[in-house]
Order: structure tokens, then C-alpha cells, then sequence
């Protein structure tokens, strides 16, 4: 019993004390000038639909749920994002070359067919970042006429 | 006067995790620092020596054969199935990219081989943490982005630009033998595809 109240005392006071380490926060006012809605006409609809499902982890600026600040919660995310916008930063979008937006490209169509994209860890949180069937294909044909445009 | 005890117990393990949580961040951002320098440093040491070596791109040079000899490797462990050394020779493919000395090569062809080489090494990197079929849609990309780094650097044996028509609406390779040897089938379909051109 003793022993119980002992680790539930360490959970809480290490629980508390991760509060106090600071993370890096994603949030930007501005939107550069190498956006790939700026440089790209992008039909409305599309638009919405990757603000939504992509740019919390693609772009410089998350939309943070409620609990973000809550660690580990903070620290996940904080992980993912980096990682997310290594891999693809939409709001940079134009500072790539054709070839690598070529490659980006691709990559997006391939990881929404499968979709391996928006991860599920995110899409259980954010239902709405989901892709219906339609949704899916409309974006993959205007990928795709977008890379051939390259 | 154990409650006291008990207390300052708890304390001390909560500070002690602590302590090596935010520690353990910091231990391996100091490390991977440390691995780029030393690569740099690597880097640069080879290209003097090419310098010294070679006036010019006639025919290729050790920098774009190691490439290429990466290249081969990977291509013939998905000629094989091999999920597993593909992954590894992905990462060595990535390494040998990363090592690529533009240095020897005029402004237009450097900035061409920096984009091809950035390309080049994603793929690489991606294929190193894939499953197989995702290999192959990586080497795929990979394998134009060598074809187009060849066409600046030229290469110091013949090689063969092999093309599949059934692979994803098309898609070609190089190989170092005439006959083919289907790196986006393997097994499946060894010998899809033909000879599209030869280089040297």
C-alpha cells in the first residue's frame, strides 16, 4: 500500500515537473510569399482541404488543440511537426526547385492513394482531416495536373 | 521523522528523472553535431584530392563511381527482393551521395548536381526505411535523378539506360550489363524491359 502511494506521489511530482520544460511552439502571423496556395491557383475546396488535413504539420503555422500545452502531449507534437515540416513545409513551397517539387509531388499523391496521409495518430483527434473518396481524387487529379505542369 | 525521509526519497527520484530526460536531448543533439562535422571534414579532404587528380569532367571521376557503384548495389538488391539490404545499401547509397564534390564543375553544372544530389539523397534516405514496394517507387525517382547527374559528370564505364514500359507508365534505369535485370519486379518479372540507349 505504502509502496502504491509512493510511485503514485513520483508519477505525479515528475508529471508536474515535465510542466516546466519548454517547447517550441509552431506559430507564424505571416504567410511567405513561397506559399504553395500563393504560387499555385488552387481551387477552393483543395485549399480548404489542405489547411485542414495538412498544414498543422506541413506548413509554419499549427491550428494547436486545446491540450497542446500539456506535456507529453506537447512534446509529441512538437516531434511530429518537425518532422512534418522537414519533409514538407507547404509555406516554402516555392523556394524548391521543379525536380524537387516534382519529387514532392509524387510523394503527395502516393501517400493519399495509400492513404498513409493525414496519419492516423491525427486524423482520431481531427476527424474532419480525414479524405472521403471523392475528396482523395479530386486532390490526386490536381496533383497530378500539377506536376505535369512542372 | 520517515515521512520525512520518504518524502525527500520521492523528491530526490523526481529530480534525478528529470535530470535525465532533459539531459538525454541534449547528449544526442551534442552527437549527431559532432558525426556532421567530422563528415564535413571527411568531405573536404576528398574533394582536394579530386582536384588534384582531375582538370576536368571527361569521362567521370572516383566521386561520381562511388556513386554509381552504391547505385548498382542497391539496384541489384531489388533485382534480388532484398527488402532488407536494400534498406542498408539505401543508407550507404545516401552517404556517398552526401560525400558528392560539386566542386570541380562550372556554376550552372554545380547548382544542377546540388539539386539532383539533395533529390537524390531523400530517396535514398526513404528507401532505407521502406518496405519494398515503397523502395521501388523511391528508386524509381532515384534512378532519373542518377541518369541526369551522369549526363553532367559522364561516367568512367558503359553503362546501359534499361526501361520498363509496364512499371508505373514507364520508367527507366541504368545498369552496368546489357541484359536485363528488372529492379522494379525482381523475381516477378526478371526480364521486363529493353535497352532505351547506351552511355560511353
Amino acid at each position: 500500500m505504502k509502496i502504491v502511494k509512493i510511485i503514485a506521489i513520483v508519477l505525479l511530482v515528475a508529471f508536474v515537473g515535465i510542466q516546466f520544460i519548454p517547447t517550441t511552439r509552431n506559430q507564424s502571423d505571416t504567410v511567405p510569399s513561397t506559399d504553395f496556395m500563393l504560387v499555385n491557383n488552387v481551387p477552393e475546396t483543395i485549399q480548404k482541404k489542405l489547411q485542414v488535413s495538412c498544414y498543422d504539420c506541413h506548413s509554419n503555422n499549427t491550428q494547436y488543440p486545446w491540450y497542446n500545452k500539456i506535456q507529453p502531449v506537447a512534446w509529441f507534437l512538437e516531434d511530429h511537426i518537425k518532422e512534418g515540416k522537414a519533409e514538407l513545409n507547404f509555406n516554402e513551397w516555392d523556394s524548391l526547385s521543379s525536380r524537387r517539387k516534382a519529387s514532392k509531388l509524387r510523394s503527395i499523391i502516393k501517400q493519399i492513394e495509400n492513404g498513409e496521409m493525414p496519419l492516423d495518430s491525427y486524423t482520431l483527434i481531427h476527424s474532419e482531416a480525414t479524405f472521403t473518396e471523392a475528396e482523395a481524387e479530386e486532390l490526386i487529379n490536381f496533383i497530378t495536373q500539377l506536376k505535369d505542369s512542372l | 521523522m520517515s515521512k520525512l525521509k520518504s518524502t525527500l526519497g520521492i523528491v530526490a527520484i523526481a529530480f534525478i528523472t528529470l535530470t535525465v530526460m532533459s539531459c538525454k536531448d541534449n547528449s544526442k543533439e551534442q552527437n549527431s553535431t559532432d558525426g556532421d562535422h567530422s563528415e564535413m571534414n571527411h568531405d573536404n579532404s576528398d574533394g582536394h584530392h579530386d582536384g588534384e587528380k582531375r582538370e576536368m569532367a571527361m569521362g567521370g571521376d572516383s566521386n561520381t563511381q562511388a556513386v554509381l557503384n552504391d547505385y548498382f548495389n542497391l539496384k541489384n538488391a531489388l533485382v534480388g527482393d532484398d527488402n532488407g539490404k536494400a534498406k542498408e545499401l539505401g543508407a550507404t547509397l545516401a552517404t556517398s551521395l552526401g560525400n558528392f564534390d560539386v566542386s570541380q564543375y562550372n556554376d550552372t553544372q554545380q547548382s544542377e548536381l546540388k539539386d539532383i544530389v539533395e533529390d537524390a539523397v531523400e530517396h535514398a534516405e526513404h528507401i532505407s526505411e521502406s518496405d519494398i514496394a515503397h523502395q521501388r517507387e523511391h528508386f524509381k525517382v532515384l534512378s532519373k535523378d542518377v541518369i541526369d547527374m551522369v549526363a553532367i559528370t559522364g561516367a568512367e564505364i558503359k553503362l546501359y539506360e534499361q526501361f520498363c514500359p509496364m512499371y508505373d507508365g514507364g520508367t527507366a534505369w541504368l545498369s552496368t550489363k546489357e541484359e536485363v535485370r528488372n529492379p522494379y519486379y525482381g523475381s516477378q518479372m526478371l526480364k521486363c524491359g529493353k535497352v532505351q540507349r547506351e552511355i560511353n
